[in-house]
């Protein structure tokens, strides 16, 4: 016996909105499109707080967020519209220099990972690169390039936290949340709107490999 | 619970959709106890034990919006007979044609036991639909194991002279 599919999506739908106004909406999640797979959104009160690809799994992402923010995980995707047209338009190949109009919240990173990733996003402009050195350099810990790759690796914001760009130096990707492929994809994106590579100056750059 | 809220509405979220159409009638009693069952369960799922039986906790929540959206549409003085016993409404839900046995659709035993008299209403939906073993039924009606059965059994038979036949829960 099954119910019509209709009935019970727009009754989740209710369901949603009526958790939003309650206050009980700790956690709204909602799937995306995008030419790297399908991507999981989730978002708290306060912001985007995790952006996971395919491989890692979305149940097993569901099942982190339940545990480090919250059980109350409901799929709700209102909440993540923003984040959903800003990662469209990104696709779509428009220059998007910050997560603009997204708020994120940034709960799941801390301590020198977070200054990492805070890094990454004020100084590796829209289609720039920069290795784990450079961007190693430019913490508190200049020298700390595995550290710079954990925290790259283990971004909970991929996308809306550019990590992307960050590269090794002999021009090969490195590791990224969503594979190998899907950084070179996300690095051709960027430069291709842009005409070509630029390093972190800005500059028109080419590097093998990427 | 530590999983996520939302493999709840999942795992379960259809299954009592049929229940509370079952005891209100389809329609916009049903849905509305369906939203409050899931929003109450949300505000108390952090709180709900790890080895709970989250079927049974949902039908139990459902039964008691199930009452209450009864109580409401009686103080509007709608088409309640008699409060506050939930799903004693005189709403007309057509019982499927006598003698069809072709195709049984799901919404077809749904409007069905929604039309049984009101115990045999319960003890239908609360067993054969939502696949609570009848002390369980009896505990969230206030009947006795035996009067639920005798009124599962009564509804069973009414069913199937209509041409339906809910199977027994696993």
């Amino acid at each position: 016996m099954t119910t019509p599919p209709s009935d019970l999506d727009r009754l989740r739908d209710r369901l949603a909105d009526a958790a939003e106004r309650d206050g009980t909406l700790d956690v709204a999640v909602r799937t995306l499109d995008s030419p790297v797979g399908p991507l999981l959104l989730a978002a708290t009160p306060a912001g985007v707080v995790r952006i996971a690809f395919e491989g890692e799994g979305f149940d097993a992402v569901e099942d982190e967020l339940a545990r480090r923010v919250s059980p109350r995980v409901l799929l709700a995707p209102r909440r993540l519209d923003p984040a959903a047209r800003w990662l469209d338009a990104y696709f779509a190949g428009r220059r998007l220099d910050a997560a603009t109009g997204v708020a994120l919240d940034r709960r799941l990173s801390s301590g020198y990972r977070r200054e990492v990733l805070d890094r990454l996003a004020t100084d590796v402009p829209y289609g720039a690169v920069a290795t784990y050195g450079e961007l190693a350099a430019r913490t508190s810990s200049p020298r700390a390039v595995r550290a710079v790759g954990t925290a790259c690796a283990t971004n909970p914001l991929p996308l809306l936290v550019p990590c992307h760009r960050v590269v090794r130096s002999d021009g090969t990707p490195g590791r990224y949340r969503g594979g190998a492929d899907a950084k070179r994809t996300l690095l051709a994106l960027e430069q291709g709107a842009l005409g070509g590579p630029v390093d972190a100056r800005g500059e028109v750059a080419d590097r093998p490999g990427t | 619970m530590q999983a996520p809220f939302e493999r709840a509405v999942q795992a379960h979220g259809a299954r009592v959709l049929r229940v509370v159409g079952a005891v209100l009638g389809p329609g916009a009693d049903a849905e509305d106890a369906w939203s409050e069952t899931f929003l109450s369960a949300l505000r108390a799922w952090p709180d709900l034990p790890e080895d709970a039986d989250v079927a049974g906790w949902l039908v139990t929540i459902a039964h008691r919006k199930a009452v209450d959206v009864v109580r409401a549409s009686a103080r509007r003085g709608t088409v309640v007979a008699e409060p506050p016993e939930p799903g004693r409404r005189t709403a007309a839900v057509g019982a499927p044609a006598a003698g069809s046995t072709a195709h049984v659709d799901a919404l077809d035993l749904v409007a069905a036991v929604a039309a049984l008299p009101p115990r045999q209403r319960e003890a239908v939906a609360y067993h054969h639909l939502a696949g609570l073993p009848h002390p369980q039924v009896a505990r969230l009606t206030g009947r006795s194991a035996a009067a639920v059965r005798r009124s599962a059994a009564d509804g069973v038979a009414a069913l199937r002279r209509a041409g339906l036949d809910p199977e027994e829960p696993a």
